[in-house]
């Protein structure tokens, strides 16, 4: 016998929300390669953040610092196309951007430096003074 | 936090060796045709204005960029992402156009090409002599 059970289960939705999830993580486990592209180095006192970000106006980036999670977020804007173009070749992309990048150290945003040349962007941040290790000295006793 | 992240494009390598120790990448390009002619945007980060050679030879519009990518100093890479270098692309143009009136700009790591395309060339009568 058929249990009516199995057809009208305690949940109408469980099934909609099984496939909503299957899709949530379908379109997330196939990310688009992010941008910009960073390069973190690093020491005990220092790091600096290098990031691409051709096509991108200075003015149009925005850094931001709280606590050890640095963040550079943006647009890259299509450039204005006089009347009659038309697209032949698009390999490029626009539109807004942000990343976050951890730092191994605890940011003061009056220790970051950012300049920006050729369309590379280059973050020196330097660690505070009273967040650096401090050695412990001994004593003979 | 913004999660319309753009995609790039995977770059490709267009050489495997090169003699200045660095990787030759493929620029990414945008091509746009306009009234005046094709217009091509490329780009190339980290390469300064003056470091940036456009030829025309034969109907091959070749780019070359060389990046300055200096290293940090005392700094150890933490994590890396991308691989900074040279760039470099051919492009075989349909027509004919005049090297002269070609207009590159470069702006924030991106090289912007315009090629006019030649006035028509005036038609000619050529009068007939009666012998």
């Amino acid at each position: 016998m058929l249990n009516p059970m199995t057809l009208y289960p305690a949940d109408p939705f469980a099934l909609l929300r099984r496939v909503s999830e299957a899709l949530d993580r379908a379109s997330f486990s196939t990310a688009a390669p992010v941008f910009p592209a960073v390069n973190v180095w690093q020491n005990d006192e220092a790091a600096a953040i290098i990031a691409e970000v051709p096509g991108v106006e200075p003015q149009d980036i925005d850094i931001s610092v709280k606590d050890d999670v640095l963040t550079i977020a943006g647009e890259r804007r299509a450039p204005d196309l006089p009347e009659g173009a038309s697209w032949q070749r698009r390999e490029r992309a626009f539109g807004r951007f942000s990343r976050a990048i951890r730092l191994p150290f605890r940011v003061d945003s009056d220790l970051v430096e950012a300049r920006f040349a050729d369309g590379v962007l280059r973050i020196a941040v330097r660690r505070p003074e009273a967040d650096r290790p401090r050695r412990i000295e001994i004593k003979a006793g | 936090m913004s999660t319309e992240l753009t995609a790039t494009p995977a770059q490709t390598p267009a050489a495997p060796e090169t003699t200045r120790g660095v990787p030759v990448w493929r620029p990414l390009t945008d091509v746009v045709e306009t009234r005046d002619g094709p217009m091509l945007v490329l780009e190339m980060p980290g390469v300064a204005p003056e470091d940036v050679e456009v030829t025309l030879e034969k109907r091959v519009l070749t780019v070359r960029g060389r990046g300055r990518n200096p290293q940090p100093e005392n700094l150890r890479p933490a994590h890396l992402e991308y691989e900074p270098g040279d760039y470099e692309r051919a492009f075989a143009l349909s027509e004919d156009f005049d090297a002269e009136r070609i207009e590159a700009v470069m702006r924030n790591g991106v090289l912007t090409l315009s090629l006019p395309r030649a006035a028509e060339a005036q038609p000619r009568t050529i009068r007939v002599k009666a012998a």
